[in-house]
């Protein structure tokens, strides 16, 4: 073997020998968490923390775990959370997009540079006097209160459909009016079905964040008995429960299983999106 | 004579429907902006100055709330923290790189790999927490993993409590969670360099290091930069981490952790705002820095941004003339 060969060889085993052990820690969390998962609690007390279970088929503390953080409710709220406010803000988000970018007038600059500036402001930070506000409003503890605030104006999305309406052509718009059609048949239906691939990586984007979504659903949706979301839901385990991992493991599973499974069903999709979205982060 | 028509007609006239379209089109998301983004943040301003609750009464106090924010120990202590997340952010983004510009190249498996390292950044904060709590507790998972490789447990710190290796746990699963967000974009940046670049540079007898280093990295390096920048505005509004693994004690409180605590449990409104003021202030620093360094070292992708807005500045102006003059004849 020449000693260029030999050489590209020993590359290669290193670039795989570095990659398995940059997974291994990727994995390691997630792995013992799922170990914890499977044992009884007897077996949790008894064994290491990375000895394998007695049995893969002891789902007793995922039945434990749905049971007490009451994820089932908050499956359906977070469920419900999620389909109201990525409609909301696709619609909020394509409407505004197509007015800034296809129309001139007075103000188009300021109002982009309004929600340029409104990016920049600490999310978290804002909740001091955003909390006042939805104090005001009565919206603490209401499940619609929560959907709309949360449907509010995100920039990213926003610049997402800009950058994409500018992509389609204009005389589509205006062949359309000349056939007598107004503008809000050019908009839906013409513009919107264009859309669908902004929208999907606007839904992905945003859903993300919202199914992930802690601080906010915890401060306005205070009610954990009936308002619980998934994320939320686990906070259940700081209390008492905070030292029985085998229940907590099993709860953290759950809560990631459907991002696994969209994840896995649209891994292009979401890979394709977060580029998208980072060009104009 | 004028026809009379209906009201549907007047409508979707064009001038109509044009003024019709934008207005409710922009309402509401104007409305949210507003009432979400706009009026909280001159309430905060108006709050910065009071000493208040959310409730009862408030009293004016001046700059006194800013004045706190520099004194106070643990204000002035989760800025300093953030140092930790600031030098965690340029490792996971080195990392990121060193990952991306492996995996863009031809192997098997690539796939795969990819898909493990990013996965973490799906997990939802507050399980990310769980998940580290149960990692780094004495003698579960990183520790039995290290006595693996023939660490002896009483050598190893409590990772969470120490307060000399506390922070820089917390700030690991930081690199933890997002080191695969940014490797798929740069994986996204670096497949779409040009292919044939690579080729001329082979020709020119480019090594491996020297294709990464004079084709891959100035083609990737705007997105770079930008990265940079976002995670240092990251690192100093962390919140998550400490938040839920170790609830901001034995010396881990970030800024926000901090400012969360003052706000919604001792209902220091005021203080909090001040906080919230003063963070903001930094981060346009920040921000405005960035925009300077782009500017300066980085200058063509930026020109030509400007450029292109100049260009439409003319455009547009040139298109208010004409109707200028066609308002004049008219």
């Amino acid at each position: 073997m020449s000693t260029a060969k030999l050489k590209k060889v020993i590359i290669t085993v290193i670039k795989y020998l570095v990659l398995l052990l940059a997974s291994f820690i990727a994995v390691l969390p997630l792995v013992s968490c799922v170990i914890t998962a499977f044992k009884t609690p007897e077996e949790y007390a008894s064994t290491s923390v990375m000895d394998l279970p007695n049995s893969w088929l002891y789902f007793d503390n995922f039945i434990q775990a749905w049971k007490q953080a009451n994820m089932g409710l908050a499956f359906r709220n977070s469920f419900i959370i999620l389909v109201c406010v990525l409609i909301g803000a696709v619609l909020i988000g394509s409407m505004l997009a197509y007015v800034l970018s296809r129309f001139k007038f007075f103000g188009n600059g300021l109002i982009r540079n309004l929600f340029l500036f409104a990016s920049l402001l600490p999310g978290i930070a804002m909740q001091v006097s955003v909390y006042q506000i939805m104090y005001t409003l009565g919206w603490i503890n209401s499940l619609p209160g929560y959907i709309v605030l949360m449907c509010g104006t995100d920039v990213i999305s926003i610049y997402i459909f800009i950058q994409f309406f500018e992509n389609i052509s204009t005389s589509l718009d205006e062949a359309a009016i000349m056939d007598g059609c107004t503008y809000f048949g050019v908009f839906f239906r013409i513009l919107l079905p264009l859309l669908k691939p902004a929208i999907i990586t606007v839904m992905i984007l945003k859903g993300v964040g919202v199914y992930n979504e802690y601080y906010m659903a915890n401060l306005y949706l205070q009610d954990k008995n009936s308002l619980v979301t998934v994320a939320t839901s686990l906070f259940k385990f700081t209390g008492p429960l905070g030292n029985q991992y085998n229940y907590i493991c099993a709860g953290v599973i759950i809560t990631m299983i459907p991002a696994l499974i969209i994840f896995i069903l649209c891994q292009k999709q979401i890979y394709g999106g977060l580029a998208q979205g980072a060009v104009k982060g | 004579m004028r026809e009379k028509r209906s009201f549907r007609e007047w409508l979707a006239t064009g001038k109509v429907n044009r003024r019709l379209v934008m207005v409710t089109f922009m309402f509401v998301p104007l409305l949210l902006l507003i009432v979400f983004t706009y009026l909280p943040f001159g309430k905060m301003i108006q709050f910065s100055f009071y000493d208040m609750a959310y409730l009862g009464d408030r009293e004016f106090v001046g700059l006194d709330n800013y004045i706190e924010v520099f004194t106070r120990d643990d204000c002035f202590q989760a800025l300093k923290l953030s140092v930790y997340y600031m030098i965690g952010a340029f490792i996971q983004l080195g990392l990121a790189l060193f990952f991306a510009s492996i995996l863009s190249t031809k192997m098997k498996g690539a796939g795969i790999f990819k898909g493990l390292l990013f996965f973490p950044y799906l997990v939802c904060g507050i399980a990310v927490g769980f998940i580290f709590k149960f990692f780094y507790t004495r003698g579960f998972v990183l520790d039995t993993v290290l006595q693996w490789i023939g660490f002896n447990l009483d050598n190893l710190p409590y990772w969470l409590r120490d307060t000399s290796i506390n922070n820089i746990s917390l700030a690991a699963t930081s690199i933890w969670r997002y080191m695969g967000q940014n490797m798929v974009l740069f994986i996204g940046a670096i497949m779409s360099v040009d292919s044939s670049m690579y080729e001329a540079a082979a020709i020119d007898g480019a090594s491996g290091f020297q294709k990464f280093r004079y084709v891959t990295f100035p083609s990737i390096k705007t997105i770079i930069v930008l990265n940079l920048i976002l995670s240092i505005t990251g690192s100093l509004s962390v919140f998550e981490p400490p938040y839920v693994t170790t609830g901001g004690d034995f010396g881990t409180g970030t800024y926000f952790v901090i400012m969360n605590e003052l706000a919604h449990e001792s209902q220091k409104v005021g203080l909090a705002s001040a906080m919230a003021i003063v963070l903001l202030v930094i981060i346009l620093i920040a921000t405005g820095l960035q925009k300077l360094f782009f500017w300066y070292f980085f200058g063509e992708g930026e020109k030509e941004a400007y450029r292109v807005i100049r260009k439409r500045k003319k455009r547009a102006a040139k298109e208010a003339a004409l109707a200028a003059q066609k308002g004049g004849t008219a």
